[in-house]
Formats: C-alpha cells, structure tokens, sequence
C-alpha cells in the first residue's frame, strides 16, 4: 500500500512554475530522501505533503486518503524543521505535548505519550527545561520528539541536520536511522542537500532539479548507475571524472578520447545490454568515479586502458588520497589511493578504469545515460 | 637580549595596552556630556525651584536662585483649585479625564493593532500587501487634512465630544504605526514556528494566543509606551474631539498658564506643567530598559 501518493502536482509562485506534473508514490515503512541543490523545489514538495502550502494542480494522498484540501494537522504526519522551531516559552514538555494538547487528548493520555517520546530519544532529564537551555542536538532531539509524541504514521523532515556542527550531525544521522529501524511502519521523508545523509540514511532518493525529479532509485543504484549526468555530477565527492569523447562504431563497443586513445567497452556493454550499439559514432562522456579509476598495476580482467599521464596533484585527505593524472591536453583525471599511497608528484603512470562500474552519458541535450 | 625585557619576549610592547584615564579624547568626550545634560536639565530645574517658591520670592526676579522658603501650596492649588476659565477645580479633574481616554485607548488601539500586524505577516489574504500599503499611506497623512471629515464622522456616529469619540479618534491614528510596528516584529520571528503549530493543529487565534503573544512582550511594552505618551501628550484631537466635560489635562494646563485674569502666578503653573508631564515621564523611567531592547528587537530585522 502507498503511503504517500502524490499525483500531477503543480505549484507555481506567480507565473513561475515550482513544481510542475510531478509524481511520486512512497510505500509504507519506506525512508524517502528528497535530494537537491537550494531551489529546485524539494522544500516545496515537503511543505505541500504537509499541507503548509496550498498547491495550484495535482492531488496527494496519504494512506488512501485524498488531503489534498486537509489542514496539516488533520494529514496524519509530523514534521521536523531545519530551525528546530521550538516554542521558545514552553518548557520541553510543553512543546512536546503542544500539538497533542491541541487535538484534545485526556492528560494522562498526553503524560503517557510524552513520557514514552522522552524516553525513546533519551530526553527524559530535559522535560522542565526552556528550549533556550538546551544544547544544538538536544534541540534537535526535542523537535524530533515533537514529531514523534503524535503518533502518526507519516514523517516530514526539513534538513533537519543542517544547523548542526559537522560531528553533532553524524551522530543524529545515526540516530535518525536508529529511529526508523524502530518505528518499522513509519514513513519518513526527509529534505537534505547533503548527498552523504542521502546516501546513509534512504531506501529510496530522489534526486531533484529544478521542480522535476531527475532520478528515482535505492542509493546504490543512484550512486553506481546514474540516470543522467546532473545526477553523476551531484552525487559522489570527491565527484566524478568526465572525459569528453566519441563512440567508437566498430564492431566491439568503444570510446575514443578527443585526441588521446581509445577506451574498450566491452565491460560496460555486456553490463548495461548492449544499449551502446545505438548511439555509436555518437559524441559522449565517460564517467569515472575516483575508487574506479586504477594507476599503475597489471592488466586484468574488467580494467580497460584509458592512457598513460604525468601525476600532477596529490590531495591527502586522512584515509585516501585523491590524485589528480594529466591524460594529455585539458584532460585530467582523479583516482582515489590509499592515504599513505607511495605515489609521487611528477610521477608517469598507466591510467585504466573498472569499466563495467563506469558510466556514458551522450553529450546532448538531455545528457542521458547510454 | 636587551635589559629589563622578560625572559621569551622582544623589547617593548607587551601584553594589554595601558588606558589613560584623562586622555584628550576622553575628557572631550565626557565634557560634551557634562554640558549637554546641564543644558537639558537647566528648564527641569528652574521649574521644579519656581514651583517650590512664594510669589514674594518669585517677583525678585532671580529664576536660578534656589528656594528660600520651600512651599507646597502652589502644587496643592494646581491640582486642588487652579481656575480654568468658569471652573476652580484645578488639575484634577483633566487628570481623570485623561486616564479615562488613555487606558481604553491604548487598549484597544494596541489589541486591534497587534492582530493586524499577525494577520500580515502570517495570513497573507489577496489583496493584503495593498491593505498595508494603504494603511502605511495612512501614517504620512497630515492630520490637518483630517480633522474636519472626522468631526463630521463622529457627529454621524453621535459620538462628537464624548470619551468614546476620542478614544475611537486615537484608535485609528495610532494604527498605521502600531501595525507597521507589529507586523515588522512578527516578520522577525521564523515562519518555521508559525509553520510548526499548524502541524500542531493551532489556528488563527491560537497561533497568536499561545504562540506569538507569549513571545512579543518587548513589542508590547514599545507599543504601550507609544500609546500611553502619544495619547497622554495629546492636545489637539483633546480639545476638538474630547467635548467641553471631557477635556484631557493637556487642555486644561493650556487654560490653567494661559488665563489672562489677575496675577501670572508662575509658581502654580510650573507645578501644574510638572505633573501634567509626570505620567509619561514615570512611564519612561520604568520601562526604560525594556524600550531600548523592544525598539532594537524591532528595527533590527524589520
């Protein structure tokens, strides 16, 4: 059953279209993360499941239930926001149980429920204190609970993470994961520009620009098999390698880098289908993720040659270092090595990539994967 | 290493800079306030003397010169028994008068005001940008230009010269500014809290109730003192709108310095001026604090 249907939504501020014919099923239990750079409407698309924004076409369904003209607080969802929100006036408790107060629960009803949340994200010493008493995370943690005490089924978060310090962050990203483990039927969707909170925390990401959703897919595949090359672009960091180049039309599928070698596909095709036959003679990119480019080393099976260069650059960066080859005029590649790698500056290596993990975009206008 | 420097350190300069206490810089600076507070302060004192004195005193001419002999009959009458034309009733009677249009005035004023400034900044309705613009319109308006359409409204109502006609009077000219002033304070707190409670369930009147109200005293206590001193300084809508009864005490000081009868008695009048500038002056003591930090809390992201 679909937790959350969302079917030809539109929303246009003005005559300026945020989000338009956009579709979207979320299944019960699942952990949906709305990826994206600032202003390419995820926020958007959060507030109108909400019901915080009132939408120009579509409809939107939670559980089955059509909420397209429902308040917010009668969807059935919580929702967690980027600056925390706190009722700076009430003490943690009564934030906790603001919203269930409201709906007219009996007291020991709401006592029980705020008990229950305290207890579950360890905030139980926390209840009599003010929000402005309270450390970053454990704000944080109290907003979730807010969320939580409502004991609904559908939950919203708006970068809940982003106001945090890098180390606070990992740690309620963790405890975010934890927390949906827990609550097993509950369907969480989450906002973040972070790609690495995408990655940790979805079942399913959708990668979104400029109102449309680019690609939708477990982290693996959005991270292995990008749909276009905006996706491949976004996602990874350090990010991928693109070389610019044509398609070989022989007989075995190739590439060949604009005025450097050529690149055997064989890997690639017999992973893909064979799609590549379509396209060839056809102007493309190769993607290379840093991981599957290898310096050095003998042939083997699935590496193919990409060239020989000079070392140009190494970036230390604790565990790997990332180390920048010139391939030949304006092309440059990046391969990531071992922290203490025995590479050196100036060095000459033999460039080859893990093909069958690669990707080829078609340099056009829709920049897809081939 | 040079003598008499610290062992580790180079020669000269170490640690935090000494401070002059009678630099050039500082004694100008301090001089200037000296003297600005004297100049201010000098009216105060001569007034607060002049009232203390006997008229004997009085008519020898010196107005620095502290009190000989310290009186308080002049205060007594000022509020007791100063004439006002026909009446010799004193201060008195425009003091109450004044309360009576201040405390529902400011009420009132500040209750519509603060629910219109919330409805703007959070329940934009179409047309509400125009809505404000007009009432912004409203606050460059000279009231010159409207004081004689208005003592045609009231006389429509049935409410010219009576308390209710005044308090409406300063009702609708104390709210362009009061609703500027909300809605700019409701604009500073994060939509993300307005946006919470609707999760929460709450509505118009809760949001503002439970959520807003709770967190804008500073705003509150600004716009009380606006109100209160705007309204208790008030002269003109006082002696057009307020009806002969119902004259505030502005008035009836102007007529109390201004009657042109028997002996200028200065003394009477100094003490009348001083309590009739009493209450906004109080007002500012007390809440001096809490007005700094209103007014900053306001204009800074306003």
């Amino acid at each position: 059953m679909a937790s959350i249907s969302i079917r030809k939504l539109g929303v246009n501020y003005g005559p300026v279209k945020v989000l338009e014919d956009l579709d979207l099923e979320v299944e019960t239990g699942e952990f949906i993360v709305l990826l994206g750079p600032s202003g390419c409407g995820k926020s958007t698309l959060l507030n109108c499941i909400a019901g915080l924004l009132d939408i120009n076409a579509g409809q939107i369904l939670i559980k089955d239930r059509n909420v397209t003209w429902l308040e917010p607080k009668d969807r059935g969802i919580g929702m967690v926001f980027q600056s925390y929100a706190l009722y700076p006036q009430m003490t943690v408790r009564g934030n906790l149980s603001f919203g269930i107060r409201n709906a007219g629960l009996p007291k020991e009803e709401v006592d029980r429920r705020v008990a229950r949340t305290a207890k579950l994200l360890h905030i139980e010493e926390l209840l009599e204190r003010k929000p402005a008493a309270l450390s970053g995370g454990q704000r944080q943690r109290v907003a979730i609970g807010r969320a939580l005490v409502r004991d609904v089924d559908v939950f919203l978060f708006d970068e809940p993470l982003s106001n945090l310090d890098a180390k606070l962050r990992a740690e309620l990203r963790v405890e975010i994961k934890r927390l949906h483990d827990k609550l097993e039927s509950n369907t969480m969707v989450y906002v973040t520009h972070d790609q690495i909170e995408a990655l940790t925390l979805a079942d399913r990401i959708a990668v979104m620009r400029s109102g449309l959703i680019q690609q939708l897919a477990d982290p693996h595949t959005i991270y292995h098999r990008p749909k276009n090359l905006y996706v491949a672009s976004f996602i990874g960091s350090p990010g991928m390698n693109f070389i610019k180049g044509r398609l070989g039309d022989g007989a075995v599928p190739s590439f060949m880098i604009a005025g450097a070698g050529t690149v055997d596909l064989k890997a690639y095709s017999a992973e893909e289908g064979g799609g590549l036959a379509s396209h060839a003679g056809e102007e493309a990119l190769l993607g290379l993720r840093p991981e599957h480019v290898i310096l050095g080393g003998e042939p083997a099976d699935g590496l193919a040659e990409v060239g020989k260069g000079v070392i140009d650059i190494i970036e230390p960066m604790g565990s790997d270092s990332l180390v920048w080859v010139n391939l030949g005029d304006e092309i440059s590649v990046s391969s990531r090595q071992e922290g203490d790698t025995s590479l050196r500056k100036g060095q000459e290596v033999t460039v080859r990539g893990n093909i069958a993990n690669a990707s080829v975009f078609g340099d056009d206008e829709s920049q897809r994967r081939l | 290493m040079a003598e008499g420097a610290l062992a580790g350190f180079a020669p000269g300069p170490l640690g935090p800079r000494p401070k002059r206490p009678f630099a050039p810089k500082t004694i100008m600076l301090y001089g200037v306030l000296v003297v600005a507070a004297l100049y201010y302060l000098m009216p105060l004192y001569v007034m607060v003397a002049t009232s203390l004195k006997g008229m004997p005193e009085i008519r020898l001419g010196n107005i620095f010169a502290p009190p000989l002999e310290i009186t308080f009959a002049p205060w007594v009458k000022a509020w007791d028994s100063a004439c006002t034309g026909l009446y010799c009733e004193g201060l008195k009677v425009g003091f109450w008068n004044s309360v009576k249009i201040l405390v529902p005035g400011v009420i009132i004023s500040i209750a519509i005001a603060s629910v219109s400034g919330y409805a703007l900044s959070y329940w934009r309705f179409r047309g509400s940008e125009v809505f404000f613009t007009i009432l912004l319109f409203g606050a460059f308006i000279p009231y010159q230009v409207l004081i004689y359409p208005i003592v045609i409204l009231l006389r429509e109502l049935g409410m010219f010269g009576s308390l209710p006609g005044i308090t409406l009077v300063h009702t609708i000219f104390g709210m362009p500014i009061l609703t500027l002033l909300f809605r700019n304070y409701f604009a500073s707190i994060p939509v993300e809290l307005f946006k919470a409670a609707r999760v929460d369930g709450a509505a118009f009147w809760g949001i503002f109730l439970k959520i807003m109200v709770p967190m804008s005293l500073p705003i509150f206590v600004v716009a009380t003192i606006i109100q209160v001193t705007g309204i208790w300084n008030d002269f003109l809508f006082g002696v057009i709108y307020a009806g002969t009864k119902n004259f505030p005490m502005t008035v009836q000081l102007n007529n109390i310095v201004n009657s042109t009868q028997g002996v200028k008695e200065y003394n009477v009048n100094m003490a009348a001026t001083i309590l009739t500038g009493l209450v906004p002056l109080v007002v500012y003591f007390v809440s001096g604090k809490l007005f700094v930090r209103g007014m900053a809390a306001g204009a800074v992201k306003g």
